[in-house]
């Protein structure tokens, strides 16, 4: 069982949580004109790596805030978690 | 090749089965090679197999970092269907229905077939009208697709909670009587046997590390054996193919997520069909020693760890015994995880890629085992005559960006819902 640090109610069991993926991916400004290839990439593309992952989680059974974490895809360490406007 | 039958069967039981041949060999890695399939799942022997068989390629090596039935072949709970609505996904797998209804006799080797009826229980009117309109889609298709009321389904499941007090009362299902099970090690064995007969190299715990790319086009694989010169390599690493794409600076649309399955300790013959729950995911059936089998939904988080956790387990059994109530006396004896390709659209891709000679086969999602020979038929035609064949026509790369997405009902990651 994952245990993931909340940034805003501190630790608590992974059954709280629910799953967002990838961090890193930035919805296109509105209005801005961007490419097809540019749309793709936002829609259908997601890092996926074997270690490292920066990741969006939700305390959906909690205080239902979104949060970013750092985990390990192979071994789920978990490294680090911080609120969405804060460095990973 | 030596034949399986009655009489070798007797044959050796007169010297104690001790000289029987190895079913593959044992070959070194050659210098140079016409094909190298990266990955030996079922699809990568598959493809191996159906390379020499149906294209006269035989200079081909199989690559496999494990060995022959430890990926995901081996971790599967071997269910065969092709109960699909949409014409690629319904077309495709119904013609690898037909390659499973002969599939021992093609490799002499017992896979196990077993077309026991694959049904989806529905927990609703509107349920049933659905599952009505994807019967009607796949008849449409020519699969076999029946609706089955309550009163029949009590005498097919009698140990289903069929009463008003269940928590999501069973009204009907849809049932595709042909779809079933397979043994699925014979299947990765089979065809293990069958390729290396037709003189493909099976080289296992060799880990494909990099590619040599030169204009535009691959000329070579490097290993942890080293390096060998090849025209062409096919891809069928399944959970791991975005770490191998990414060594060819290729990004897909792919997210890799473990999925868990158990068996229970068997007990005598209780279920005679593949059962799915359609209030939630949960499905199982009953293997020939007695264990129940089953499974449900993915952890829910990217990962590569070929090992689950608790909470998942018990959520999808919470949901078997809300199916079938007296699953809860029931020990688990074993559980495990595979770790899945899913693509974003919840199918496959089978396809060339950018680079001359690097074809791709992947995003199998949680079905990939039923569509083992379809899959290599597909593959193997794909690779040999450098352009899809019309079963795999759609399954291309580029249609995330064309917008020709196979959104077969919620298999996908999903998360670019979210
Ligand atoms: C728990 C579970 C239940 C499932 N249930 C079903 C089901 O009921 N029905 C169904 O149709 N499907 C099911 N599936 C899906 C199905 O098992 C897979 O989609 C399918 O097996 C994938 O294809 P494969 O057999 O080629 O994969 P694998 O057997 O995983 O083969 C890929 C191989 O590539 C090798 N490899 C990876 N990287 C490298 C490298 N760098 N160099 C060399 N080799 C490498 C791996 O070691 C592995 O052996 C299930 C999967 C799981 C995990
Ligand atoms: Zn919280």
């Amino acid at each position: 069982m994952l245990e993931i640090k909340c940034p805003y109610c501190g630790k608590r069991s992974q059954n709280e949580f629910s799953y967002g993926g990838d961090a890193k991916i930035k919805r296109p400004e509105l209005g801005k004109e961007i490419s097809d290839k540019e749309w793709d990439n936002f829609v259908y593309y997601r890092d996926n790596p074997k270690g490292k992952h920066s990741e969006l989680w939700h305390h959906i059974s909690g205080c239902r805030q979104w949060f970013k974490v750092s985990r390990d895809t192979a071994s789920h360490e978990i490294f680090k978690t911080a609120k969405l406007d804060e460095d990973l | 090749m030596q034949k399986y039958s009655i009489f070798s069967l007797i044959k050796n039981s007169f010297s104690n089965h001790q000289n029987w041949e190895p079913a593959w060999r044992d070959p070194e890695l050659k210098k140079e090679y016409d094909v190298v399939i990266v990955g030996g799942g079922g699809h990568g022997l598959a493809t191996a197999y159906y390379l020499a068989k149906e294209h006269k390629i035989t200079n081909v090596a199989i690559l496999e970092k494990g060995w022959i039935g430890g990926g995901n072949v081996g971790r599967n709970t071997t269910i065969l269907r092709s109960n699909y609505m949409w014409d690629a996904n319904g077309l495709f797998y119904e013609y690898g229905m037909k390659l499973w209804e002969n599939l021992s006799q093609e490799l002499n080797y017992n896979v196990m077939y077993s077309p026991r009826g694959v049904i989806n229980l529905a927990h609703s009117d509107a349920q049933l009208n659905v599952f009505a309109r994807r019967g009607n889609s796949m008849r449409l298709n020519g699969i076999d697709a029946i609706m089955l009321s309550k009163e029949e389904l009590i005498t097919k499941i009698p140990f289903a909670d069929f009463s008003n007090s269940a928590r999501f009362p069973i009204f009907g299902a849809l049932m595709q009587p042909k779809g079933g099970t397979a043994r699925h090690d014979a299947v990765a064995w089979g065809y293990a046997r069958g390729a290396d007969n037709l003189g493909v190299d099976i080289i296992q715990h060799c880990e494909v590390t990099g590619f040599d790319v030169q204009n535009g086009k691959i000329i070579g694989v490097q290993t942890s054996r080293g390096n060998i010169k090849t025209k062409k390599i096919g891809l069928c690493v399944a959970g791991n193919t975005s770490l191998l794409a990414s060594k060819l600076n290729m990004k897909l649309p792919i997210e890799s997520h473990v999925l868990q399955a158990c068996v229970s300790e068997p007990v005598k013959p209780f279920l005679d069909h593949v059962v799915t729950f359609g209030a939630g995911h949960f499905y199982c059936s009953q293997s020939d020693k007695g264990e129940m089998v089953m499974g449900g939904d993915l952890d829910g988080y990217n990962s590569y760890a070929q090992r689950g956790n608790l909470p998942t387990l018990q959520h999808v059994l919470s949901e078997g015994v809300a199916m079938f109530p007296n699953l809860s006396r029931l020990k688990m004896l074993r559980t495990w995880g595979g770790i899945m390709d899913m693509s974003m659209d919840g199918s496959p891709i089978i396809d060339k890629t950018h680079i001359e000679g690097v074809y791709l086969n992947c995003g199998w999602c949680y079905g990939g085992f039923k569509a083992t020979p379809v899959s290599g038929w597909t593959f193997a035609y794909t690779i040999a005559q450098d352009h899809p064949h019309e079963l795999n026509s759609k399954f291309r790369l580029n249609r995330f960006h064309t917008g020709h997405l196979i959104d077969e009902k919620g298999v996908g990651t999903k998360t670019w819902i979210g």
